[in-house]
């Protein structure tokens, strides 16, 4: 574990994944836009609808992903005190809601002309809604307290209680009749979507994912270099 | 035990016991989670005529009938109890016989659920309309509407 710890060997992975995740989201990317809103047939129901798809569902695979790395990283900050895990968190966490409020958005817009409805509290959309909150009360705990350290314990374990919502999420499709259909992709027995909309699908899941990592790693790295230069400051006042 | 591995304890520990809460706590409030209700199950809580509930299942095959005054009637059904529905109001675009509904209203003491709000539910099938034209020729097409509007054989 601690051999991850060290920010300098932390810096030179960061410094080989970051283009590589960049390059990746560009050429997924572009070919996930694509194929999605261009080459892939309309559905057999909803029509060129269903093409919200394609940015809806790895808006919310991601939220649920993000939000997973959050609450790992929540947990090795509190018992490892492992400085950069802190610092993994801190980052995810914007990104994560943002990943919310796009799948909230455009869930939004596709329950429109398909339900009939901008919004109803099922137990979807409101347990996404929750989510939503748990990043936004994340980011105000973690940045409440003059003490960063303080902060910091105080938000991871913010995100670990939080966690508990991340399979209600996922399940709540199962459990509890919902006006939101279940799963399509991840569900016994094989996906429910044809292969044709499925291959630009799990594109843009690609592409949101390399999304994630470089813009990760960016706040990282500027997090790691703002550190630095607090200390060089305190360092100069001092000396 | 150093200090580590007693902190690994006492996270794993206290977000079992919150896992335990949490589900108690969803299954204490099981009923109120539910989005909607089968024709089955509100032919069994039998609702007061006024009581204002969610009445979820496919639309009967050969029920829709426009009335006057933009009012259309239809049955709900779960394939096993059915319940009859009128609506007046513009009816969502993928509102089809044999389509998944749900619709916000009351019965009235004629035992006829009337709808001030219906809402389209459709399944996670996703496909382009030749692949359903082809399943349907070749009698592999399973209809129709989400699996959780059936009532359990």
């Amino acid at each position: 574990m601690q051999r991850f710890a060290n920010p300098g060997k932390f810096l030179r992975l960061a410094a080989v994944v970051q283009p590589v995740a960049i390059t990746v989201l560009a050429m997924s990317l572009v070919l996930g836009l694509i194929l999605g809103l261009v080459v892939a047939p309309p559905d057999y129901q909803q029509g060129d609808t269903v093409r919200i798809m394609y940015v809806h569902v790895p808006a919310a695979w991601m939220a649920l992903f993000v939000y997973t790395v959050m609450a790992v990283a929540s947990a090795v900050t509190l018992i490892w005190r492992h400085p950069l895990a802190e610092i993994a968190a801190r980052a995810s966490a914007p990104i994560g809601a943002c990943f919310t409020f796009v799948a909230l958005a455009t869930g939004s817009l596709w329950g429109k002309p398909m339900w009939g409805t901008w919004w109803v509290w099922d137990a979807r959309l409101t347990s996404v809604l929750v989510l939503f909150f748990l990043y936004v009360g994340y980011i105000a705990l973690a940045n409440a307290f003059d003490d960063e350290e303080r902060g910091g314990r105080a938000a991871s374990i913010l995100a670990l209680v939080g966690f508990v919502n991340v399979p209600i999420i996922k399940f709540s499709v199962d459990w509890w009749n919902t006006l939101h259909q279940p799963a399509s992709v991840l569900k016994i027995g094989g996906p429910a979507i044809d292969a044709s909309m499925l291959w630009p699908l799990l594109l843009m899941a690609v592409a949101f994912k390399a999304f994630y990592v470089a813009v990760l790693i960016m706040r990282m790295r500027a997090e790691l270099a703002e550190r630095r230069l607090r200390v060089a400051t305190l360092a100069g006042a001092q000396g | 035990m150093t200090r580590k591995r007693r902190r690994l304890y006492v996270v794993a520990a206290s977000m079992l016991c919150l896992g335990v809460a949490t589900a108690l706590v969803l299954l204490a409030f099981q009923d109120s989670i539910v989005f909607f209700r089968s024709p089955s199950e509100i032919a069994d809580m039998k609702p007061a005529s006024g009581q204002r509930l969610r009445l979820g299942g496919l639309v009967e095959e050969k029920s829709v009938r426009k009335l006057a005054d933009s009012v259309t009637a239809f049955r709900v059904t779960d394939l096993n109890k059915t319940v009859e529905v009128t609506y007046r109001g513009i009816l969502p675009d993928l509102f089809r016989e044999g389509q998944g509904v749900v619709a916000d209203g009351r019965m009235n003491a004629d035992g006829v659920f009337v709808a001030s709000q219906v809402l389209a539910k459709h399944d996670e099938t996703y496909m382009p309309k030749e692949v359903a034209e082809a399943l349907k020729k070749s009698g592999r097409w399973q209809e129709t509407g989400p699996q959780k509007m059936k009532a359990k054989p």
